[in-house]
């Protein structure tokens, strides 16, 4: 069996030193590669590029026109005003149904979480209608708001209001006990309460339900509006795509899809982007 | 009652008895347990696991309505949460992460304490320096370290000068050597302030060394053990049994008799 061996204890005198942090640069192109923005970017101008030698190669515009066909159809129809009318329309629409549908979220999470049996209300509910798709009510919307906006709000009410509360809800579910006591011990009203412990600690699945929610509206709404086409006189990106179809300006097809998705992509990265930076992100409450 | 007039006591928990429903279950974490605690003790609740001294710091909070006895503050019954009753929890997210270290302990002047803006200003800035962290007062609780937060929850709590300071467990789930120096700071700063101190634990040595006064739990349910003094070390008594000893067979031993000498903790 091994003895343990006495040895001379060691003690030496240390120092801080300056390379325990350091700057070390790196090169201009790792740091461009890092940019998320920059390699979806190069990674859009590779699709377009196929896209665009793909048409070429088909050389059939009626069926699938190039992007430059595309791009050149959605300046005209910018330039001619049809496009900017159109998503005028579309987005005046989508924002009375969006901003409805979250006043109602707000008003059946408030009873929600005051009540066991408005939190009862309210996942039956959301059980109930979150499967059902939005545009499934639109013809019995057509009978019951008639041949107008009113249809088109109902059905984006519907779209927005069964995510954004259900993720509100789940969101003020799991905001942590110790948080609430937190609040709690401060003697807050429960207005103040919701205001500031329950709504920024639910952030994450606020944020999330809003994204699901305008995701919802926003394609409810095109699809009513191909079904549905023009109301109070002017038709939105919809009645558009529809439109250009049936004179067969397939371009201009491609022109109104193009602008759904530019839309898409705006909001996405500049609303909820920098929403999601400025608040959960910088918060540490999403990694 | 008393001939000799007793100092009235900062915090008066008589009789208290607490149950809490977990489905068809019904738990007594606490069964008629008393003590006072008078102003600028340390005062320690001691016991193992299941003495129910979370659900007792709860009761004191106005978190836990009791079956029977109740909770006296400066004399008047405590029925709900205030910020009179300041916490600092084990968990290191009783920070609000969407404020920075300044903005929670300011909040909590400003909505707590009720205190005006540039008054919670100042005062948080004091208590921020005082616990060493006034060069993080601008950063995000997210960064930073376990200790540091606590050392931020402690500031916030001090700041809001409540009647008595309310500690659950605070250094529970930091690493050994940073507990130590916690301890030693928050004695500093009771060295300095004299607040009144609640302070939960399981451990034996920081009971000793947090309280002055020391009051054992048993378990299941949890009931008065015994109640006694501590000066800060871990001193012999007359018959020559450490004071960690002395609590280990108050806490668990069977009898004195059956268990000669001391069994060191």
């Amino acid at each position: 069996m091994p003895e343990l061996q006495q040895r001379p204890p060691r003690i030496n005198t240390v120092q801080a030193h300056d390379f325990a942090v350091q700057q070390v640069p790196r090169s201009r192109w790792a740091k461009a590669w890092d940019n998320a923005g920059l390699r979806k970017g190069v990674l859009v101008v590779a699709l377009l590029l196929v896209w665009e030698l793909y048409a070429r190669s088909l050389g059939n515009p009626l069926l699938f026109p190039t992007f430059s066909a595309t791009a050149a159809a959605w300046f005209g129809s910018v330039a001619d005003g049809s496009i900017p009318g159109a998503a005028v329309s579309t987005l005046a629409l989508l924002f009375q149904g969006y901003g409805l549908g979250l006043l109602l979220a707000g008003v059946l999470t408030a009873l929600a979480s005051a009540t066991r049996l408005g939190a009862d209300i309210l996942e039956t509910l959301t059980a109930m209608f979150n499967p059902l798709p939005s545009i499934a009510l639109l013809p019995l919307a057509l009978i019951w708001f008639g041949l107008g906006d009113g249809s088109i709000i109902f059905v984006l009410v519907h779209a927005v209001l069964w995510a954004v509360a259900l993720n509100t809800f789940s969101g003020f579910r799991s905001v942590s006990v110790t948080l609430k006591r937190v609040g709690r011990s401060y003697g807050l009203s429960p207005a103040g309460f919701v205001w500031h412990i329950l709504v920024p600690g639910a952030f994450p699945s606020i944020l999330a339900g809003l994204k699901i929610g305008w995701a919802f509206a926003w394609r409810t709404l095109i699809a009513a509006e191909l079904v549905f086409g023009v109301s109070s006189g002017r038709g939105g990106l919809g009645w558009y795509i529809y439109q250009s179809k049936n004179q067969l300006q397939i371009p201009n097809v491609f022109a109104g899809l193009l602008t759904v998705i530019l839309f898409g992509l705006l909001v996405e990265h500049l609303v909820f982007g920098v929403l999601e930076k400025r608040t959960v992100r910088r918060w540490g409450m999403l990694q | 009652m008393l001939a000799n007039v007793a100092p009235q006591p900062l915090l008066a928990v008589q009789e208290l008895t607490l149950q809490y429903r977990d489905g068809d279950r019904l738990f007594t974490a606490n069964y008629r347990v008393s003590f006072d605690v008078l102003k600028a003790d340390r005062f320690v609740v001691l016991g193992p696991s299941g003495c129910g001294k979370s659900t007792l710091l709860r009761a004191i909070g106005g978190f836990h309505v009791p079956t029977e006895g109740r909770v006296l503050l400066n004399g008047a019954a405590v029925t709900a949460p205030g910020p009179d009753r300041a916490f600092v929890f084990q968990e290191f997210d009783q920070l609000l992460p969407w404020k920075t270290v300044r903005a929670n302990v300011e909040f909590a002047l400003c909505k707590g304490s009720r205190l005006a803006r540039q008054e919670a200003a100042e005062r948080a800035a004091h208590f921020l320096a005082r616990v060493g962290l006034a060069q993080f007062a601008d950063n995000y609780p997210h960064t930073l370290s376990g200790g540091m937060k606590q050392r931020v929850a402690i500031a916030r709590a001090l700041a809001m000068g409540p009647a008595i300071l309310l500690m659950d467990e605070p250094f529970a789930a930091l690493d050994a050597l940073t507990r130590e120096r916690m301890q030693d700071e928050l004695l500093q700063l009771w060295e300095e302030h004299r607040f009144t101190l609640l302070f939960v634990t399981h451990s034996i040595p920081e009971a000793i060394r947090v309280g002055n006064r020391i009051l054992l739990l048993s378990a299941h349910p949890g009931q008065v053990r015994a109640e006694l003094d501590s000066d800060g070390v871990d001193v012999a008594a007359a018959d020559g049994e450490l004071l960690s000893a002395r609590i280990h067979h108050l806490l668990f031993g069977h009898s004195d008799a059956s268990r000669p000498g001391g069994h060191h903790a």
